[in-house]
């Protein structure tokens, strides 16, 4: 084998973690090695490639999934600090066959093009309305002691750490507000 | 012979695909064995490799091998310099890539690539254009083929004795593509033969590459790119990330998975040259050009010619009896740089609509009549009337969908709090090409067809479009046809580029769908399958050359800050006219996203360079800023009706880059009407307005 070494080990077991997460309501039971992002571990461990892998730094935001009900990027997560708690990824978003109201909204109003940011901006919208529900301000609300309303203006900020160079930006805002206004 | 599928609006077919996470990108296909290629790119700016101490790296757990200009295979150098990769310790530019290492699982690919030790024997660079760099000199011709000047009457006397004169050097940075998808790459040897899922915008041209590159037969490589996260030109030809994966797989024998990082690819997968633009106009009284020139500099790599078309733009768009367009570039040791959206024109539209501005200004007329009453029938530059030109119907509905009639002229003369508010208007044009394109059409038993065309759908909404194209041909409705895109095993047709892409592939799927209905009955499924396979190239050849172009008229209303200097935009508004629009709800995304690339040239990106250190210092989306969906209040886009026999089978014109050109001078011109100032040198933001009169 030309130019190929002997040294095969796949996860030296010193550096290793194991760690039992729920994925998708999907109980797993890992062995990682500790520098595995959740990123990298949904990828590449779990064939769950929705999660996209974008900047890798946090920047993007095409990696944000949901831990716990909360989003956060998965791509500055390192797995083994999650034993024990429970990731929705785009793929469990909806039942198997199904489309939330969000994923419908999305394709009824073009919130894409190449689709790449698109499972971070769908995670991240899901859990950005329930935010709104639970009366989280954002940088542009401008009264933080009333219940908070979801304008376009707050959905733009709240979407604003999800990049789309397609630039699906407008659609994006008339999805997340048609699907507000229905739940 | 249309059956009403073309212009109804239609949600993307890969849409269910792309929302639920299951639209597979080139990274994502599992593959048995799969091994991971990591990139090291060089620490120093020219010079050459003197060692590579590899010993720490081997050392490493899940290390597999270093691949090397030392060790790698050998590839073949007609593909050109960019693609010629780790087979010489010669060291052209910061960042180029100079191994890979290939480990059994990521974590220890990036820890490795962290580990090799590279010696250089580095020298003293030179990396910044300047419009006096000695280096600068006429190249033979400018991307992809145009002459590299013209020149029409007498500009030096036409100028000297005009009435009005505008004279204005425009100044733009670099900027990188920066698709969500990095240029990512599977790649796999069985038996001498190389399988490929690769993020590009052509799978075609890629697979002729590869071929060339690793000296094997064409039909011994497989080139799939079903879903590719954006590419805006930076995926046009095959890039590194292809030819290292292929190369460190045949090394380790092993497939092997390589995306390059979101920090290498700011430069050595190209990106769009700085610019330096001088645009002199001379116009009577009334506003009529009389004289027009427009001189670009900009630069290229040490290994590769490749000249901005900045000036070809001017060289179409108004008229005037005494016209020079000049091209000048420099060897720098920098990447070379590459198509981005609009290559040419993006920029060149910027200095040239902003000039406009600029002589609307010296003659008191408004900026839209302006360009009204030096719109042309007739291409200045081919001498031939235009297929059809409805520049002024684009800047007429614009202009009252916009509300410009309502305008004050004055610079300065709106505010709102401590807010200016201003507004302006750009032509936009691009060239409307169409390249030769094979397709196959296969009718079943059951009543259905099947479309194979080696289109790529990198967003546009391709794959859409030619089901509804085939549907139309085919007089079924679309419902009955299934298409296949983006493997090269399928008819070749042309890149996804140069906004040629529908009107290209939907020419091929056309002809046909006519020669598959001459094969059946009418309205009856065969027996058994049945295909028809065109190739549109003699039909293409026999075609007479005519200027064709994609027209449009861009708004936008901006607010500054006068505290702050902060430049916010508040509205954008574009109409254009573009044949047949096939589909109009992906149509409508592509024109809002190259309008809103236009507003992140104008206002939010730009590459900042180190001399020092020769490369970008801000080579990340945390510190390159791009568009955020913060930064979008209003974008709208319209377009018009038009009908065009002379364009092709389709009767389409390109619309994925007439967005972005002319987007940037609008905004500029935006800023000058709310401000008082006119800032010539691009992205406007803050620091240029802050110690101006701007913010008084």
């Amino acid at each position: 084998m030309p130019g190929g070494s002997e040294n095969q080990t796949t996860t030296d077991e010193r550096y290793a973690s194991r760690l039992a997460l729920t994925v998708n309501d999907v109980p797993r039971e890992l062995t990682l090695d500790n520098r595995t992002t959740l990123l990298d571990t949904l990828r590449e461990h779990l064939d769950l490639t929705g999660a996209k892998k974008g900047c890798d730094h946090g920047q993007c935001g095409s990696c944000t999934v949901l831990l716990d009900g909360q989003r956060v990027k998965s791509c500055l997560t390192l797995a083994v600090t999650l034993d024990g708690r429970s990731v929705l990824t785009v793929e469990g978003l909806a039942g198997p066959d199904e489309l939330s109201p969000l994923q419908a909204a999305f394709i009824a109003h073009d919130a894409f093009q190449c689709g790449y940011c698109t499972p971070g901006q769908l995670c991240s919208a899901r859990a950005m309305l329930d935010e709104v529900d639970q009366g989280w301000p954002s940088a542009v609300t401008e009264d933080l002691d009333a219940p908070a309303e979801l304008t376009d203006a707050e959905i733009r900020e709240r979407m604003a750490g999800n990049l789309c160079r397609c630039a699906a930006y407008p659609h994006i805002v008339a999805a997340v507000r048609e699907t507000a206004a229905v739940r | 012979m249309s059956a009403g599928a073309i212009g109804q609006a239609h949600p993307r077919l890969e849409g269910r695909e792309k929302v639920t996470g299951t639209a597979r990108y080139a990274m994502e296909y599992p593959v048995d064995g799969v091994t991971y290629g990591w990139v090291v790119p060089a620490a120093v700016v020219r010079g050459r490799i003197t060692h590579i101490d590899t010993t720490e790296a081997l050392a490493s757990p899940g290390v597999l091998a270093v691949v090397h200009h030392g060790n790698a295979p050998r590839l073949a150098t007609t593909p050109g310099p960019n693609l010629w990769l780790l087979q010489d310790p010669a060291v052209h530019y910061r960042g180029q890539y100079v191994a890979v290492v290939v480990a059994t699982t990521l974590e220890a690919a990036r820890e490795g690539a962290q580990l090799v030790r590279i010696e250089y024997d580095a020298g003293p660079h030179t990396t910044v254009l300047t419009d006096d760099h000695p280096g600068l000199y006429k190249p033979d011709h400018v991307n992809p083929a145009y002459p590299t000047d013209t020149a029409e009457g007498d500009f030096d006397a036409g100028y000297a004795a005009a009435q009005v004169r505008v004279d204005a050097t425009y100044r733009t940075p670099a900027y990188h593509n920066n698709p969500m998808e990095p240029h990512a790459t599977t790649a796999q040897w069985t038996d001498g033969r190389l399988l490929v899922h690769d993020s590009n915008q052509g799978a075609t041209s890629v697979r002729a590459t590869l071929a060339e590159l690793f000296d094997v037969p064409r039909e011994s490589v497989r080139v799939i790119a079903e879903h590719v996260g954006g590419g805006f030109g930076s995926k046009g030809y095959a890039k590194p990330a292809v030819v290292l994966a292929a190369l460190a797989a045949r090394h380790v024998d092993r497939p092997v998975k390589l995306a390059l990082t979101r920090q290498q690819i700011f430069g050595p997968i190209g990106y769009r040259t700085p610019t330096i633009q001088r645009v002199r106009l001379a116009a009577d009284t009334d506003g009529r050009l009389t004289a027009i020139s427009h001189d670009s500099i900009s630069q290229t790599s040490q290994i590769l010619e490749y000249t901005e078309s900045v000036a070809v733009y001017t060289r179409s768009m108004y008229a005037a009896p005494h016209r020079r367009t000049t091209h000048r570039v420099t060897r720098l040791d920098v990447p070379t740089p590459f198509w981005m959206r609009a290559p040419g024109e993006c920029p060149g539209a910027y200095a040239l609509e902003s000039a406009m501005d600029e002589l609307a200004v010296a003659t008191g007329i408004d900026p839209v009549e302006l360009r009204i009453r030096n719109d042309t029938e007739i291409d200045p530059d081919q001498g031939a009337p235009f297929t059809s030109r409805n520049l002024v119907a684009c800047l007429r509905e614009g202009a009252q969908r916009f509300g410009w009639a309502d305008r004050n002229p004055t610079p300065r003369s709106r505010r709102e709090g401590r807010f200016l508010i201003g507004s302006g208007v750009a032509g936009s044009a691009y060239p409307s090409q169409s390249v030769p394109a094979s397709a196959r059409i296969t009718a079943r038993p059951d009543g259905g067809f099947l479309v194979q065309i080696n289109a790529t759908d990198i967003g546009t909404g391709a794959r859409t479009a030619l089901w509804l194209v085939a549907a139309d041909a085919l007089q079924v409705p679309p419902e009955r046809i299934e298409i296949r895109i983006g493997d090269s095993e399928l008819p070749a047709a042309p890149v996804a580029g140069a906004s040629m892409g529908t009107s290209s592939w939907s020419w091929a799927v056309i002809r046909a769908g006519e020669a598959l209905r001459g094969k059946l009955r009418d309205g009856v499924p065969p027996d058994a399958e049945v295909s028809a396979e065109v190739d549109t190239s003699a039909e293409l050849n026999a075609q007479a050359r005519k200027p064709k172009f994609t027209y449009g008229a861009q708004f936008v209303e901006v607010r500054v800050d006068t505290t702050t200097g902060e430049i916010r935009l508040n509205r954008m508004l574009g109409v254009f006219t573009a044949g047949r629009i096939v589909n109009p709800t992906t149509a409508r995304s592509q024109l809002i996203g190259g309008m809103t690339m236009g507003v992140s040239m104008a206002l939010h990106e730009g590459g900042l360079f180190d001399e020092r250190y020769g490369d970008w210092v801000n080579h990340d989306l945390g510190t390159y800023h791009i568009t955020a969906c913060a930064d979008v209040e209003s974008i709208e886009a319209y377009w018009l009706d038009e009908r065009d026999d002379e364009l092709n089978a389709a009767g389409v014109k390109g619309i994925g880059e007439v967005g972005i050109v002319g987007a940037a001078a609008a905004v500029a011109n935006a800023v000058y009407h709310a401000t008082g100032v006119r800032i010539r040198d691009l992205p406007i933001q803050l620091d240029k307005l802050i110690g101006t009169s701007a913010l008084a």
